[in-house]
C-alpha cells in the first residue's frame, strides 16, 4: 500500500493553482496537435522543449504528459470525421468510426471514443501505480550487461516490431544512432564525426533533432503536398450515447484496456498493435458482426480504449527503466536529461515526489480530457477548417526560436536545416522516424552500458551475455528478427498460415504503413 | 450571356441562389451555379456535399433553366476564382451572398464579397440571408 501513500503525496503536489493550469493548458494544447494530423503531440513536445527548460521538471513534465494524453484524444476526433487519423494510434478507430460519422452517427462514435478513452486512461494509470514501482525496483538490480539487453530489445522492438519494414526500421534506427555518437567520445576523449567543426564537439542537441526531424521535416512534407480537395464539414452536435449504445460499448472499452495496457508495458509495445488486436477481437466477439464494415460502434469503442491504455503503459518502462517506446515519451526523457535528472531505474528512488506528481496529474488531466471533450467536439472540430500555410508558418516560427535558444548560435539554424531535409527524405521514401528518435536518446546510453559491461571483463566479448534477463532479451530478439523466417517456414509447411507480421486485419497493415510513414497524408507515397 | 452564382451550402446560399434564379429569369439568361472550397485546409465549411449539389440540380431542372452547376476544389481564395470564371464564361451579373462580418474580422481574413464587388468588371448582385 506504500503505492497509495506516495500517489496521495503526489496529489498534494500537484493540487495547487499553477500545476493545475499547467495541466488544463497541457490537455487543451495535446487535443489541438491531435486534432491537426500531422502535428502529433511528438512534435508538439519537441517545440516546447527549451520553454520548458525554464519551468520547474515538474511543472514541465505535467505540461508534457497532458499534452501525450490530449493527442490520444484529439486523433480520434479526426479520425472518426475526417477519415485521416490526427496519429498513428488512431488508425483503427477510422476504420468503422468514419463509417459511422458518415451515417450520422458521429455524436455517438465521439462520446463512446472520449468515454472509453477515458475509462481506459484511469484503469491504465491505476496500472502504472502498482506495476512501475515494482518494476523499478527489480531494474534497479539488473548490471550493465542485462540493462544493455533490455536496451537492444527496445531497439529490436521499435525497428522490427512496430514498423511496417524491418529493413526501413533498422536504416532509420542508423541514422539516429549515427547522430546520437557525434561528439566527444566520453571515455578516450577523441572527437567523432564532428568534421572538425568545433560547434559539434559537444554532440547534437536533442532538442535539434527533434525539431529537425518531426516540425521542420512535417512543414516540409506538407508543403510539398499541400494541394489536396479539402472535406466536407460532417455536422456533429454535442455527443451522446443511447441505452443500447451503452451497453455494447461497455465490454470493448474494458477488452481494449486490457490488450492496450501490457503492450504499452513493454520494452517493446507501442499503440498501432493493441488496436488493431483489439479491433480484430471485438469482430468476433460482437453479437453484429454484420455491422462491421458499417460503422460498428464496438469497433470505435474497443481501439480508442486500447490506444489509451496503451498510451499509459508507455510511461512505465519510460518511468522505470528510462527507455522510451514512443516519440513523444523519448521526447520526454530527454527533457529530464536537460533538467539534470537522470532517467533510468534509479528515478524513482531519487526523486519519488516528481515521479508521483506526474501519476497523480496523469489523473487529473484525464479527467479534463474527458470534460473538454465531450461537451466541446464540435469547437475541436472547427480547427480543421484553419488553412494549413498559417498552422506551418508558426510551427517554423516556433522550430527555429527553438534550435536558436538552446545554445544561441547561428550553426543550430544550419543543423536544424540539414536535420528538416532529413526529415523530409524520411518520410519520402517511408522511413518510420520513431526509431531515429529512440536511436539518438538511447544511443549514448547503449554505448555507455556496452563498455561497461566490457571493461568489467577486461574486454571479453562474454561479459555481454550475462545474466538469465539477458539471455531471455536476446532470445526475444532472435525470434523477433527471424520471424519472416520462421512464418515463411510455417506456411510452407502447414500451406495456409497468412499471418506475418502484426497486421491479421485487410485494412490495417496498409493504413499502419501510412502511418508510420511520417503520418502521410496521401497513401500513394508510402 | 450568363448569370453566375457564388453557392455555399448554407442558408446565405440559399438566398443567394433564389435570387440569381430570378435574375436568370429577368434576364433570360443561363445560370451557371459555382460551388468553390479552399484546397490547403482540411475541412472547408463552403463546400458543398454531393447529394446538396444533386438537390440544387434538381431543383433547377424542375424550374425549366438554361443551367450548369460547377465544383471547383483547387485554389485558396474564393473572390479570384468567381472573378476568373466570370471573366472567362463572359458573365453578365454576379450574384453573391453578403453575410456580416466586424471590423476586425475583415482586417484579419479580409471580405471576399468586398473584393468581388470591387474587382468585378460586371454588376455584382449583392443578397442578405433571408
Amino acid at each position: 500500500m506504500d503505492n497509495i501513500t506516495s500517489l496521495i503525496g503526489g496529489f498534494g503536489d500537484v493540487l495547487s493553482p499553477m500545476n493545475l493550469l499547467i495541466a488544463l493548458l497541457g490537455v487543451t494544447v495535446g487535443t489541438a496537435v491531435g486534432v491537426l494530423p500531422g502535428i502529433g503531440p511528438a512534435m508538439t513536445v519537441a517545440l516546447l522543449l527549451p520553454i520548458t527548460y525554464g519551468l520547474a521538471p515538474v511543472e514541465g513534465l505535467i505540461l508534457f504528459a497532458g499534452i501525450f494524453y490530449g493527442g490520444m484524444y484529439g486523433g480520434s476526433t479526426t479520425s472518426i470525421l475526417l477519415n485521416t487519423p490526427g496519429e498513428s494510434a488512431s488508425v483503427v478507430t477510422a476504420i468503422e468510426g468514419n463509417k459511422m460519422a458518415k451515417a450520422g452517427r458521429a455524436a455517438q462514435a465521439l462520446a463512446t471514443s472520449a468515454i472509453g478513452s477515458f475509462i481506459a486512461g484511469t484503469i491504465g494509470t491505476l496500472g502504472i501505480v502498482f506495476l512501475m514501482p515494482q518494476v523499478a525496483k527489480f531494474a534497479i538490480s539488473l548490471g550493465a550487461p542485462e540493462y544493455l539487453a533490455i536496451i537492444l530489445l527496445t531497439f529490436t522492438g521499435v525497428t522490427a516490431v512496430l514498423g511496417a519494414s524491418r529493413v526501413r526500421g533498422l536504416a532509420s534506427l542508423l541514422v539516429g544512432l549515427t547522430i546520437g555518437v557525434v561528439g566527444i567520445d566520453f571515455v578516450t576523449g577523441q572527437q567523432r564525426l564532428t568534421g572538425g567543426l568545433p560547434q559539434l564537439a559537444d554532440g547534437i542537441d536533442v532538442v535539434v533533432v527533434a525539431v529537425g526531424i518531426f516540425a521542420v521535416g512535417e512543414a516540409l512534407w506538407v508543403a510539398a503536398h499541400l494541394r489536396r480537395k479539402a472535406g466536407e464539414v460532417i455536422p456533429v452536435g454535442r455527443p451522446w450515447m443511447g441505452r443500447s449504445d451503452w451497453s455494447r460499448s461497455w465490454k470493448p472499452w474494458l477488452r481494449g484496456t486490457l490488450l492496450g495496457f501490457p503492450f504499452g508495458a513493454m520494452p517493446a509495445g507501442g499503440a498501432e498493435i493493441p488496436t488493431l488486436l483489439s479491433y480484430t477481437a471485438e469482430k468476433k466477439l460482437s453479437k453484429h458482426p454484420e455491422e462491421f464494415g458499417h460503422g460498428a460502434i464496438e469497433g470505435v469503442a474497443g481501439p480508442e480504449a486500447a490506444n489509451n491504455a496503451s498510451a499509459a503503459g508507455t510511461l512505465v518502462p519510460m518511468l522505470a527503466l528510462g527507455l522510451p517506446t514512443n516519440a513523444t515519451a523519448a521526447i520526454m526523457l530527454a527533457a529530464l536529461q536537460g533538467w539534470g535528472i537522470e532517467p533510468g531505474p534509479l528515478l524513482l528512488t531519487k526523486e519519488p515526489a516528481l515521479v508521483w506528481a506526474l501519476i497523480a496529474s496523469l489523473f487529473i488531466g484525464n479527467t479534463m480530457l474527458l470534460l473538454l471533450n465531450l461537451p466541446l467536439a464540435p469547437a475541436w472540430a472547427k480547427l480543421l477548417q484553419i488553412p494549413r500555410p498559417y498552422l506551418y508558418a508558426g510551427i517554423l516560427f516556433f522550430a527555429s526560436m527553438g534550435a536558436y535558444a538552446v545554445n544561441s548560435q547561428p550553426f543550430d539554424l544550419w543543423l536544424l536545416l540539414a536535420l528538416g531535409l532529413l526529415g523530409f527524405a524520411m518520410r519520402r521514401f517511408g522511413l518510420p522516424v520513431l526509431p531515429l528518435i529512440v536511436g539518438v536518446i538511447l544511443g549514448p546510453l547503449v554505448e555507455r552500458k556496452g563498455r561497461q559491461s566490457l571493461q568489467l571483463t577486461g574486454g571479453d566479448i562474454s561479459g555481454l551475455v550475462g545474466g538469465p534477463v539477458a539471455w531471455v532479451c536476446y532470445v526475444l530478439i532472435v525470434v523477433a528478427l527471424a520471424w519472416p523466417l520462421i512464418s515463411l517456414l510455417r506456411s510452407r509447411r502447414g500451406g495456409g498460415g497468412s499471418d506475418d507480421g502484426p497486421g491479421p486485419d485487410g485494412a490495417g497493415p496498409d493504413a499502419l504503413v501510412n502511418a508510420r510513414a511520417g503520418y502521410s497524408y496521401n497513401s500513394s507515397e508510402a | 450571356m450568363t448569370v453566375l452564382v457564388g453557392f455555399v451550402p448554407n442558408p446565405l446560399g440559399e438566398s443567394a441562389l433564389t435570387a440569381a434564379v430570378a435574375e436568370a429569369r429577368r434576364r433570360s439568361e443561363r445560370l451557371l451555379v459555382v460551388n468553390m472550397s479552399r484546397d490547403d485546409v482540411l475541412v472547408d465549411a463552403r463546400r458543398a456535399g454531393e447529394e446538396q449539389l444533386d438537390r440544387v440540380r434538381r431543383d433547377l431542372e424542375e424550374l425549366d433553366l438554361e443551367f450548369e452547376v460547377r465544383q471547383i476544389a483547387e485554389g485558396g481564395d474564393a473572390a479570384e476564382v468567381l472573378l476568373d470564371v466570370a471573366g472567362r464564361e463572359g458573365v453578365s451579373v454576379i450574384v453573391i451572398g453578403l453575410r456580416h462580418r466586424t471590423p476586425v474580422g475583415k482586417l484579419l481574413l479580409g471580405s471576399a464579397a468586398q473584393r468581388i464587388l470591387l474587382d468585378a468588371d460586371c454588376p455584382v448582385l449583392a443578397v442578405k440571408a433571408a
